[in-house]
């Protein structure tokens, strides 16, 4: 095992409902993907605040991404189409700051898709590795 | 130069105030220097005349301060609305900060305000005191005895360079004509950073926001920011923190700021106003509204009382956070 | 300072495969507000749960965390745990160390590294839990049966012995659904109707059951045991309760020529109608697409015969506002459109049809009165082809059939293929499948029957292409056993048609906030262990709605979902969620923000009076949440920039508490 290799630290919000779920089958069916990815559960992806997002960039994170119900599918009915809207506008202005658009990411997985949930886990954690460590949205005290 | 003129909004409102329509003044008074006016509440004709100043720096939008002073004041409160100011007043109608009926409003005409940043960069440093001639700015400055005569149209302030609307959405009352909303290049700075590189947006940025220093005036000026509490200011929300204390809290501070305000913020552009550091802060809340505009329909907060801000709306066929830059690689 | 205790659970080898306990356990032991920390076999197990109520008393837990499988499976669990060890069950977190863990990441240095990290979110989020106390609610004691087939009947019929009122909806004119047009039943070949059709009477004799016929439900909201349903029951120009369903206004009906649905369009109908002989109700419903009366006002024939005075052509759709305390949704399915599998001619040839539309052909109330002809020439075929797995099973063709299986059609077939043989032994059938699946009592029997004593020809094989030619069907095909080209020269050929979930299925999905997928089935709560709740509380599924299924199956899930219902509405309240939404109105601005985001109707306004410091008073307007009719989703939450709305149980600093713990 190589000593100094770049793990990325990645945060992944999930919906109670569908991709919580859906990552519990992915490991019912034992598909791997990083362990550099760490689930928080959400009852909804609607309860993400953008200030969850941000402070897990300040204190480190490579990567956030969060997964909600498929548009039609929200357990509360609307609540992906509100994080549509939010995360949309966020992740625009993130961009619009400079912040590489790779490292944050949307994606609706079902409880039933085990396997998509484990490929997009295993895709994303593959393109925040390929950027590198997040600089431009950290607390540069919280690095050793 | 302004139109109207300081002695026509006096008239009328020593005549609001004798007639008994409303029982105080929402107006501009004189601050330290002469180009620092501020917001001053005035009960009399004679407060009025002594105090009220009506100039090219007159920029400082009162809707905010209906929020507090409907709440603390008796009577009806006579307010002068801009035209920019006037989205400001519909949307806190909106979001039911105030009793509509304890303000009385008369809507004046702007001719675009003066940005001191831009009368500095000529006169110099060392203001010791600006007055208005004609369409001339006459300053004079501790370091010279001779006055530095400029030209008001060339110090106007970007957002009144780049003003959307000459027309009131609110009023009681209005002095002089009705203007027209105004087909306007406010969003061609912030299309100009989305065309740069990342990395150049970020250098932008970091220039920009490195300077800094969370004096929180634009918060305190901003009339979408009203909350009864600040979350910055509330040790309960988990992202309280008053001043800096590292490298991203700056930008922690401005993301959510222009967050929370997204969708609601009319573009009335005073929190670059106030900002003493000189920060573009409004193309954060322009990049916003350039955003919503795109992916969700024209809107433009507080041209109505009562609409639904975009945030809080959906459509079944939104756009998916990914499409955004799709569409841009297309588009470059 | 809350005293925690940390719980990790091996799960067997399940997690201690490839996640160090002890070495999980021995580092949560540092976090702050742990006070101890152990490791166990099984957790779940009751001698794991009486280590954690031991564990309680002896270290004056206030905080649980149990690092084990997902929340999903335990939670409740271990807060039942809780609670009977005198903690409040909201003071346990999970970390789903199993899952998430254990399962998806193979080195064990890995795993206990991810597994003590996702502990540590969990110990920093009980941190800041706070005891919660859940609501409760009154239950409606009435349940709603949306759809009118064997399941919603069975289902109704089940709900209304145990005492409690149901209501059918149903959209057609007649309750029975789609095994009123079944002809025989597989394994027993007892006749469809002669057992369907005493329960439909059983339906209209019972007092406590209503049936809304021709009608759909428009709206619905609410929440478990307190449902507003909205049903519009559709002008059917004949009073219900007059109409003695005598026939007489369908004999005198002058348009003659409207294709029979009931008979899928193989004959007719007039424009006043009654499905079948045994509809129910048994009343008369004028088609108003297709009188002449009610499109222009010239002829009223029926209304003349009618000795009882029903017909009313002034009727007008009726609306019904009803509560309900649970809804079981039956709407059960439909043959898919052949329309885009031209390579069986099923548009070019009348004599190319489908399994449902050979159900009537053979049915004696059928078209052609139950006896086996040609739609074309009314002749009797005499070598006919059996198509399995038309748009099932469709891997490489999902764009125009289904990728499921749809169950039930290689029962039919050998039915179908039996009866054929049965009474036309001169009759040659082919039949060509994929594979035979029988598994049910009595199902491979019945098969090899069919194949053994029937002698149908049972060819492995699909077909490839059927091309009508003079009064043959030239059927092109392979046999896959024998590896050969077949030509055959059918007189009728019967496509097996995947089924799908009846349409109106998704708009009533959305309306219920129950999940579907896909294929546009229903959801159930859990695959194995809740197979007929929906995810939405109250919800119920019945039948085919919920996935492919037969007779059998069908009427005991139907059995089932009534005992759910049972179980629900004979609960005078109901314990509500206490992780709902939470209004600070000290830091409310009362902007209305979250009451637009709000799907529930949850948030209203209310003035509230404050005392200022300065001793004066001011008021406010300032949210407030109706805790019944919070689900907790937090789309306010994130609506409110004070940050003045807070949810229970995902607080704001409960979860930056847990991205602070994971970014660490």
């Amino acid at each position: 095992m190589q000593v100094n290799e770049y793990k990325p630290l990645i945060v992944a919000f999930c919906c109670n409902w569908c991709s919580y779920a859906g990552a519990d089958l992915a490991g019912n069916n034992r598909l791997a993907y990083p362990a550099d990815v760490k689930i928080i559960r959400v009852p909804c992806s609607c309860r993400v605040n953008p200030m969850f997002i941000l402070r897990a960039f300040q204190r480190g994170a490579d990567g956030v991404i969060i997964c909600g119900c498929h548009p039609g599918d929200c357990h509360y009915t609307s609540g992906n189409y509100f994080t549509r809207r939010r995360m949309t506008a966020l992740f625009s202005m993130l961009d619009f700051l400079g912040i590489e658009r790779e490292r944050t990411r949307v994606e609706w997985v079902s409880a039933a898709e085990g396997a998509k949930f484990a490929a997009t886990m295993n895709d994303f954690a593959e393109k925040v590795a390929a950027l590198g460590e997040n600089k431009r949205l950290e607390d540069l005290r919280c690095k050793k | 130069m302004q139109k109207i003129r300081r002695d026509q909004l006096i008239a009328k409102a020593s005549e609001l105030l004798e007639n008994g329509t409303v029982s105080c003044v929402l107006g501009w008074g004189a601050g330290e220097f002469g180009y620092d006016v501020t917001p001053t509440v005035f009960k009399t004709t004679e407060d009025l005349k002594a105090g009220f100043v009506f100039n090219d720096f007159c920029g400082a939008n009162f809707s905010k301060y209906l929020v507090a002073k409907t709440q603390k004041l008796e009577g009806k409160i006579l307010v002068f609305l801009k035209p920019c100011d006037t989205y400001s007043f519909n949307q806190l109608l909106t979001e039911h900060r105030f009793d509509r009926e304890k303000v009385y409003a008369v809507g004046i005409p702007c001719e675009g305000m003066a940005d001191i940043a831009a009368v500095k960069a000529i006169s110099g440093e060392g203001v010791s005191s600006i007055n208005e001639d004609g369409d001339k700015i006459v300053v004079t400055t501790i370091y010279s005895d001779k006055p530095v005569i400029i030209d008001a149209s060339k110090v106007l302030a970007e957002r009144c360079i780049n003003c959307k609307s000459k027309k009131h959405v609110a009023y009681d009352e209005l002095l002089g004509d009705e203007g027209d909303v105004i087909e306007s290049a406010r969003f061609d700075e912030v299309a100009r950073l989305e065309a740069m590189s990342a990395d150049e947006r970020f250098a932008f940025w970091q220039n920009e926001l490195s300077k800094c220093i969370r004096c929180n005036a634009c918060r305190d000026a901003c009339p979408a920011c009203t909350c009864e509490k600040c979350v910055f200011d509330n040790p309960k929300s988990g992202v309280e923190n008053k001043a800096p204390a590292n490298s991203f809290e700056e930008k922690m501070f401005h993301i959510i700021r222009a967050f929370h305000v997204a969708g609601r913020c009319t573009d009335c552009g005073e929190c670059s106003r106030v900002c003493p550091q000189n920060i573009p802060l409004h193309l954060l809340n322009r990049k916003f509204i350039k955003d919503i505009n795109e992916f969700y329909g024209e809107y433009q907060a507080g041209a109505e009382v009562g609409s639904r801000a975009p945030l809080v709306d959906y459509n079944i066929e939104d756009l998916e956070p990914g499409e955004v830059f799709d569409r841009r690689n297309e588009n470059v | 300072m809350q005293r925690v205790g940390v719980f990790v659970c091996w799960c067997g080898s399940n997690i201690a495969g490839t996640v160090d306990v002890q070495a999980v356990s021995e580092a949560l032991k540092n976090e702050p507000g742990v006070v101890f920390s152990t490791d166990y076999q099984y957790m779940c197990s009751q001698a794991g749960q009486d280590m954690i109520k031991d564990a309680v008393k002896e270290h004056n837990l206030t905080g649980i965390v149990v690092c084990s499988c997902s929340p999903r499976m335990h939670e409740a669990t271990f807060r039942k745990t809780a609670a009977a060890a005198g903690l409040n069950p909201y003071m346990v977190e999970i970390a789903n160390i199993r899952e998430q863990c254990s399962w998806v990441h193979k080195d064990i240095m890995t795993g206990t590294e991810k597994a003590i990290i996702l502990g540590k979110a969990a110990v920093a989020k009980v941190n800041l839990n706070t005891p919660l106390t859940p609501g409760e609610s009154p239950v409606t004691k009435r349940a709603l049966v949306i759809g009118g087939g064997i399941a919603g009947i069975q289902t109704a019929l089940d709900i209304a012995d145990a005492g409690f009122p149901v209501d059918i909806v149903e959209k057609q004119p007649t309750i029975g659904g789609k095994m009123a047009q079944l002809d025989k039943t597989f394994p027993t070949l007892d006749c469809a109707a002669c057992i369907l059709t005493p329960k439909m009477v059983d339906v209209a004799q019972n007092d406590k059951i209503r049936i809304f016929s021709y009608s759909e439900v428009t709206d619905v909201s609410g929440f478990v045991g307190n449902f507003d349903v909205t049903i519009k029951k559709r002008a059917r120009y004949v009073k219900e309760d007059i109409c003695t369903g005598c026939g007489a206004c369908v004999e005198k009906c002058p348009m003659k020529k409207i294709p029979n649905e009931f008979n899928l369009g193989m004959d007719n109908r007039h424009a006043v109608y009654i499905p079948f002989a045994q509809a129910v109700p048994k009343v008369a419903t004028i088609d108003p697409n297709a009188c002449n009366m009610l499109k222009n006002g010239k002829c009223g024939l029926c209304a003349r015969v009618c000795t009882a005075g029903a017909i009313d052509y002034t009727q007008k759709d009726e609306i019904i506002e009803e509560k309900y305390g649970a809804i079981v949704v039956a709407t059960g399915f439909n043959p898919i459109s052949m329309e885009k599998f031209d390579e069986f001619a099923y548009n070019q040839s009348k004599d190319v049809i489908t399994s449902l539309e050979f159900e009537r052909l053979t049915n004696a109330a059928g078209p052609s009165a139950g006896k086996l002809v040609r739609p074309s020439d009314g002749k009797h075929p005499h070598t006919i082809v059996f198509v399995q797995c038309v748009g099932s099973r469709c891997e490489a063709c999902a764009e125009k059939g289904k990728e499921y299986c749809s169950k039930i059609c290689c029962m039919y077939t050998a039915k179908h293929a039996m009866l054929i043989r049965d009474k036309y032994p001169d009759t040659e059938v082919y039949v060509f499948y994929i594979d035979v699946r029988t598994p049910g009592k009595n199902f491979d029997e019945f098969y090899r029957r069919a194949v053994e004593e029937y002698g149908v020809k049972y060819v492995k094989g699909m077909v490839g292409k059927v091309v009508p030619e003079g009064d043959k069907l030239k059927v092109q095909a392979s046999d896959l056993l024998s590896n050969k080209q077949l030509h055959i020269d059918a007189d009728l050929v019967v496509l097996a048609a995947a089924i799908e979930p009846d349409k109106s299925a998704r708009p009533l999905a959305t309306m219920l906030t129950a999940s579907m997928d896909t294929n546009d089935f229903f959801t159930e709560a859990h695959p194995k262990l809740r197979p007929v709740e929906s995810p939405t509380a109250g919800v119920f599924l019945s039948g085919t709605c919920q996935g492919p299924k037969d007779i059998p199956e069908t009427v005991s899930q139907a059995g089932a979902a009534a005992s759910k219902v049972i179980g629900l509405l004979a609960k005078d309240k109901l314990t509500g969620n206490p992780c709902v939404a939470v209004s600070d109105e000290l830091m409310c601005n009362g902007c209305s923000g979250c009451e637009r985001v709000c799907p529930y109707g949850a948030i209203s306004y209310i003035d509230k009076e404050f005392r200022m410091p300065d001793r004066t008073t001011k008021v406010r307007r300032v949210a407030s949440v109706n805790p019944a009719v919070c689900q907790g989703c937090g789309a306010c939450t994130v609506a409110c920039p004070s940050g003045a709305m807070d949810l229970n149980g995902f607080k704001n600093n409960q979860i930056m508490a847990e991205v602070d713990a994971i970014c660490k």
